[in-house]
């Protein structure tokens, strides 16, 4: 359905026209820019492009893009599909994927979760992904419970639209039990570092075995889609077989909440984990990519959730480097290091790199984990022996990377 | 001591430990062992008593409820003050600052009671300091420096002094930083700061072991160092 109104209409196009220029003479992703003139043009431009068509979101602390690209994956079984695959999730970053596919009558959009309260509030998404909420850059963008408590007064205002939620998240289960038609679905998975107090009285959290409860009344509400292992339980209690090529357990709680999601929108979870099963990697994420004497593995790490999923991932007999960097969308603040659990690399070939490697020198020295330091990314890989490599960079440091490796 | 064992309290960690506050019990206990002394980190969880034996005790930070809860814990199981009393070594990172102070209001406008072992009242500021910090004067000779993220304004009375002075940042909110009791230190150097600032960690220890350290050369410690100390202005390093 294309955007009718003319001063949205006009908007979208200079909007289209400052993407190419950006792209073109190499200032940046054309994406962001592009959306972010969109936007000072035509504030309403969000809920115009996003009227009319069925919306997903998708937010959470981590799996956002992986998440996203499930669901775009899924949803394409019944219609084209507009997405900001690039993981720009900022409204500017919303808007140019709205923009770029004005007739796509489905949409599956990433929006950082400081964001959605105001994304939703124009977008009335259909259905509202919940897959987690842990401490991410807190420099930025406030602390964790805050975002809890604007997520949940945002979800009040959303009557309509179905709420898929992690119910082994405390914070997750707080702001969507705000809803009028919750869809929980339990991953197992949960990072309790930074729930342990209850988001509704302040007392100290229980959890036990499967499950969790607050001495409040506050608890972990029943399922109704469930992952153990490999398999998914459907409300209908049949069983599916996810079989992802993408490694780890954190990426099965991401596709169990992606079937969720797809199936309230109308995909049978047969049709949407067949689909799951074409994705290899995530924006070069997990991509194995060759150098002439090393093939290099390449993970993103931004947090202690996604590095203690990370630490699971890794082979175990490869060497690793860890590239660290502290721009303003990695968060200012290092103290994060502190959280991840490097001695588990111990006794391993460690380099470390980036930005800020001197802060992750200090940290795996108190670690015991042996280590040395390279200057730069693509100098840390040559200066291992030939074989596989083992690359776990944040934000920035990956986006730099996945530029300056080789493609495929 | 009897037992040479040098105990490395960590207090209530699931409630406070926002920002790797963990790692200042490492840095303590890995700076002990490397110049051959027995150490250990003890975490004291939130349902257990909260013993009055351990060398040091160390809080971290916490967000706004979790710090009232925190406080509410200490002052029901009095194992911290009684050590206190008693010459222990106390190091409280921004919320723990605050909850070792007398007073403290939260952003919810409730005065909650403190612990009290520094003359320290905190009340909200009007805005978020999130930044680097660097202070200097006070207990060391050279600059500290780390990263605040907090919302207080911390006021001290006769029976404290500051840790120093802000070259950077905001700390207090009045240009002091921190605040120092006998051997009780609080300050908003926030997370890990031990880490950065080895010189405060081995003064923390030279409390607990009654004598001066034995050097300890670790380069990485000293790349970051001099890495950080490089953004201040010249005229403060
Ligand atoms: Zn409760």
């Amino acid at each position: 359905m294309p955007p009718t109104h003319l001063r949205t209409r006009m908007s979208v196009a200079t909007g289209r026209l400052t993407a190419r220029l950006s792209r073109a003479t190499g200032l940046g992703r054309g994406g962001v820019i592009g959306g972010r003139v969109t936007l000072k043009l035509d504030p309403d431009v969000l809920r115009r492009l996003g009227r009319e068509r069925t919306v997903v979101l998708v937010t959470g602390t981590n799996g956002k893009t992986t998440t996203a690209l499930m669901l775009t994956r899924a949803l394409e079984a019944l219609a084209d599909v507009a997405s900001n695959g690039d993981g720009a999730n900022m409204p500017d970053g919303v808007v140019a994927a709205l923009a770029a596919r004005p007739d796509a009558p489905y949409a599956v959009l990433e929006v950082d979760e400081a964001y959605v309260p105001w994304v939703a509030a124009q977008v009335r998404p259909a259905v509202l992904v919940l897959l987690n909420l842990s401490r991410d850059q807190l420099d930025r963008v406030g602390e964790v419970r805050g975002i809890e408590r604007d997520l949940r007064a945002a979800i009040a205002l959303l009557p309509r639209t179905a709420v898929v939620a992690n119910c082994d998240d405390v914070l997750v289960t707080s702001a969507a039990s705000a809803a009028a038609r919750p869809v929980w679905v339990g991953t197992g998975r949960r990072w309790s570092g930074d729930a342990t107090t209850c988001p509704r009285c302040g007392s100290a959290v229980q959890h036990a075995a499967a499950t969790w409860h607050c001495e409040c009344g506050f608890a972990r509400p029943q399922p109704s889609w469930v992952l153990e292992g490999e398999l998914v339980t459907t409300p209908g209690g049949r069983d599916v077989d996810l079989d992802l090529r993408l490694p780890g357990e954190a990426n099965r709680a991401n596709a169990a909440l992606a079937l969720a999601a797809a199936h309230c929108v109308g995909v049978p979870p047969h049709t949407a984990a067949a689909r799951l099963r074409t994705i290899t990697d995530i924006g070069g994420r997990y991509r194995t990519v060759r150098r002439t004497r090393h093939s290099v593995r390449l993970m993103l790490a931004k947090n202690p959730a996604g590095w203690a999923e990370t630490l699971r991932v890794l082979d175990e007999d490869t060497p690793v480097v860890v590239a660290v960097n502290a721009q303003e969308a990695d968060g200012r603040d290092l103290s994060w290091l502190w959280d991840v659990h490097f001695e588990r690399l111990r006794g391993r070939q460690v380099v470390v790199t980036g930005e800020r490697s001197a802060d992750l020198a200090v940290r795996l020295c108190y670690a015991e984990v042996a280590h040395w330091t390279a200057a730069d990314p693509v100098r840390a890989i040559d200066s291992l022996p030939p074989g596989g490599v083992e690359i776990v960079a944040n934000y920035t440091a990956f986006r730099d990377l996945v530029d300056r490796l080789p493609s495929g | 001591m009897a037992d040479s064992t040098v105990r490395i309290g960590l207090l209530l960690p699931e409630v406070l430990g926002t920002y790797g506050d963990s790692g200042n019990a490492q840095v303590l206990c890995k700076r002990l062992q490397w110049r051959g002394h027995e150490a250990e980190v003890v975490p004291v969880a939130l349902d257990s008593a909260v013993p009055s034996t351990l060398d040091v005790y160390l809080l971290g930070g916490g967000e706004d409820t979790a710090q009232v809860l925190a406080a509410r814990r200490l002052l029901a199981s009095p194992g911290l003050t009684r050590a206190a009393e008693t010459g222990a070594t106390v190091f409280g990172v921004c919320a723990g600052l605050q909850i070792l102070g007398t007073r403290f209001r939260g952003l919810d406008g409730a005065d909650h009671p403190g612990v009290g072992l520094l003359d320290v009242v905190t009340a909200p500021a009007p805005r978020r300091a999130v930044a680097e910090l660097a202070v200097v004067g006070g207990l060391i000779d050279t600059p500290l420096t780390g990263f605040e993220n907090h919302q207080g304004t911390s006021t001290l009375g006769e029976g404290s002094v500051p840790l120093g002075r802000v070259v950077r940042g905001t700390g207090n909110g009045d240009g002091t930083e921190g605040a120092v009791t006998g051997h009780v230190v609080g300050t908003y150097l926030h997370g890990p700061a031990l880490a950065r600032n080895p010189e405060l960690a081995d003064l923390l220890l030279s409390w607990v072991l009654g004598h001066e350290l034995a050097p300890l050369e670790v380069s990485e410690v000293d790349v970051l160092r001099a890495e950080r100390l490089a953004t201040l202005p010249r005229r403060i390093r």
